[in-house]
């Protein structure tokens, strides 16, 4: 709490600092190169996925703390926002939590900063005792062959469906993963975000949905697929089969002082402790 | 001098009274202009009567959206229009003064609760109950698809909800605005006040009847927050017209305001699309609100 509390005084005091010397030079401060001793002084903007919003926000603050004199504004607006304004320059990173289509990596690199589980969730009072599914299961679950919990080894009771809105990057990351390029069923109710999918699956006791490993919570219960439970471990020795890259977008070519070191210390041993406290996956 | 403030002054109300022409023609230029390309390129309509919106496989049949938008809205009139005419009738004939004092500010209150409470209202109790119909009391005849919680029923009542104090104002207006002579004489052939009041006072009020059904109709269409609560937002229509009103469904608006925000660009184009689709239907019910106006009047 006091940490955050001083954050704030921090990012207050440089968002001072900025206006004053803006309105007093008129340009904005320089960057400082390769002195090392004085480190960077400067704003950068990030913006795109809400997933990886969170995650981007401790990882921001904790670099602005070791860089005093940087400010790093980050906004939502989802993955396709995020690769396309990395792309015309809107912001300087993006963020997306799908791999890029094809048609969307003229001009751009990328950079995978973390995984992300995806768990299969139910209802906390969910009846069937030791409830698994198979990645099969969960394919024919989003692709309407099973509509029932009898078809899962439970009672002959119908089963809510419940997905995110077309577009969204857990949705797309689920779907490539799941359903490869096959169409999902038309029969699932849609929330859009990720609170409003736990918020229904913890509506319903027949409901079965999918959501981040990093927010969940026991307002809902994980289900195990293929016989494992969606665990760091368990992600990366492939056991568990459905996670998605988190992505930073950068523009081809040059990059800023300030981006680059932003991604040095995200990929850093330090960064990849913070992913892992924010529960997602650290990479390697 | 006084003259040329006076025309001066008529000029500022007459660039304040455009405004509002102005903004409704750029919104129409730029929902159009950002919605036409893909219509010309599947097809005005192909995508019309299209039963399929999948716009990450690029089909976007807007079929579903039209439905389910229009059979939400025909249960909250179903539901609406009786119990706000009703409720017009006793405020205009009935209730005394210390019943309406009570009631009115309830009604004022309903129309300032913001869309989204009653969203959560919906979520919380409404499809909690209609659960525990569909799955505990009609759990025998209704086939799985239709035990969802979320339905065309919930949406319709929450609608319901949301159109009463609309319906309830505009035709409380139009009863007291028949003339107290219509009533006296009815009264004076010796009819009760219930015969008078459907066989007088409704038919001669039926002009602000009309427009109160029309304008509570227009915003249920426009609703959007309290539907994606509830409905299930699900583009589909239902394989049984019988059991369809325990469907879930999707509705035009409810699509725009859930997809909007990780659309790529022809998505998007696509969601203006659906966006120029309810312009035309709210324009339409503009246009029949006026030709039903005139026609009631003479």
């Amino acid at each position: 709490m006091f940490k955050k509390k001083s954050m704030f005084l921090v990012s207050v005091l440089l968002m001072m600092a900025v206006a004053i010397t803006g309105c007093g030079g008129g340009s904005p401060a320089p960057v400082q190169n390769g002195s090392g001793e004085e480190g960077l002084s400067g704003v950068i903007a990030i913006a795109g996925s809400t997933s990886v919003h969170p995650l981007t926000e401790e990882l921001t603050m904790a670099f602005m703390e070791q860089n005093r004199d940087v400010r790093i504004d980050v906004s939502g607006g989802g993955s396709g926002a995020g690769i396309e304004s990395a792309a015309s320059g809107a912001a300087d990173i993006g963020m997306s939590s799908r791999a890029l289509r094809d048609n969307e990596t003229a001009g751009v690199q990328v950079v995978t900063i973390a995984n992300d589980g995806i768990a299969m969730i139910v209802h906390p009072d969910n009846p069937i005792e030791g409830l698994e599914l198979t990645m099969e299961q969960v394919y024919d679950i989003y692709t309407g062959v099973i509509t029932n919990w009898s078809q899962v080894g439970g009672d002959d009771i119908s089963m809510t469906v419940v997905s995110r809105e077309e577009g969204s990057g857990t949705r797309g990351a689920f779907e490539e993963i799941v359903l490869g390029k096959d169409s999902p069923t038309e029969r699932m109710t849609i929330q859009n975000s990720t609170g409003a999918v736990m918020a229904a699956v913890a509506a319903d006791v027949n409901a079965i949905g999918y959501t981040s490993t990093g927010s969940l919570n026991d307002t809902i219960k994980v289900v195990p697929v293929n016989g494992a439970m969606p665990t760091v471990e368990n992600i990366n020795n492939a056991s568990y089969p459905i996670f998605r890259p988190f992505i930073y977008i950068l523009p081809e070519g040059e990059v800023g002082p300030i981006a680059e070191a932003l991604v040095d210390f995200i990929l850093s041993e330090e960064g990849q402790a913070i992913v892992a406290r924010e529960k997602f996956i650290p990479i390697n | 001098m006084k003259k040329y403030i006076n025309r001066g002054m008529e000029g500022v109300f007459f660039a304040c009274a455009s405004i509002s022409v102005v903004v409704i023609v750029m919104i129409a230029y730029f929902v159009f202009r950002e919605g036409m390309p893909i219509f010309f390129e599947h097809g005005v309509w192909n995508m019309i009567s299209g039963r399929t919106w999948n716009p990450t496989r690029e089909i976007y049949g807007l079929l579903p959206l039209i439905y389910g938008t229009f059979h939400v809205t025909f249960v909250a009139l179903i539901i609406g229009v009786p119990l706000g005419l009703a409720t017009a009738v006793f405020l205009a004939e009935i209730a005394n003064d210390r019943v309406a004092r009570i009631i009115r500010p309830a009604i004022e209150l309903l129309a300032g609760i913001p869309s989204v409470v009653y969203g959560l209202f919906g979520m919380v109790v409404i499809n909690e109950f209609m659960r525990v119909i569909q799955r505990d009391y009609l759990g025998n005849i209704l086939p799985d698809d239709y035990k969802w919680g979320y339905s065309i029923l919930s949406g319709g009542i929450i609608l319901a909800i949301m159109i009463l104090p609309t319906i309830i104002n505009i035709s409380e207006d139009a009863i007291r605005a028949v003339p107290y002579k219509y009533k006296e004489g009815a009264l004076g052939l010796g009819a009760t006040h219930f015969q008078t009041i459907f066989g007088v006072i409704l038919p001669a009020a039926r002009s602000g009847i009309v427009s109160a059904v029309i304008l509570g109709m227009g915003r249920a269409i426009g609703e959007t927050m309290a539907l994606i609560m509830v409905v299930g937002n699900m583009p589909i229509i239902p394989d049984s017209f019988l059991y369809s009103i325990f469907s879930p469904v999707s509705t035009l608006t409810a699509t725009i305001a859930l997809e909007m925000g990780y659309a790529d660009p022809t998505h998007r184009s696509a969601l203006f699309a659906v966006g120029m689709v309810l312009f035309v239907i709210i324009a339409l019910l503009n246009v029949a609100g006026i030709l039903l106006n005139k026609r009631a009047v003479k």
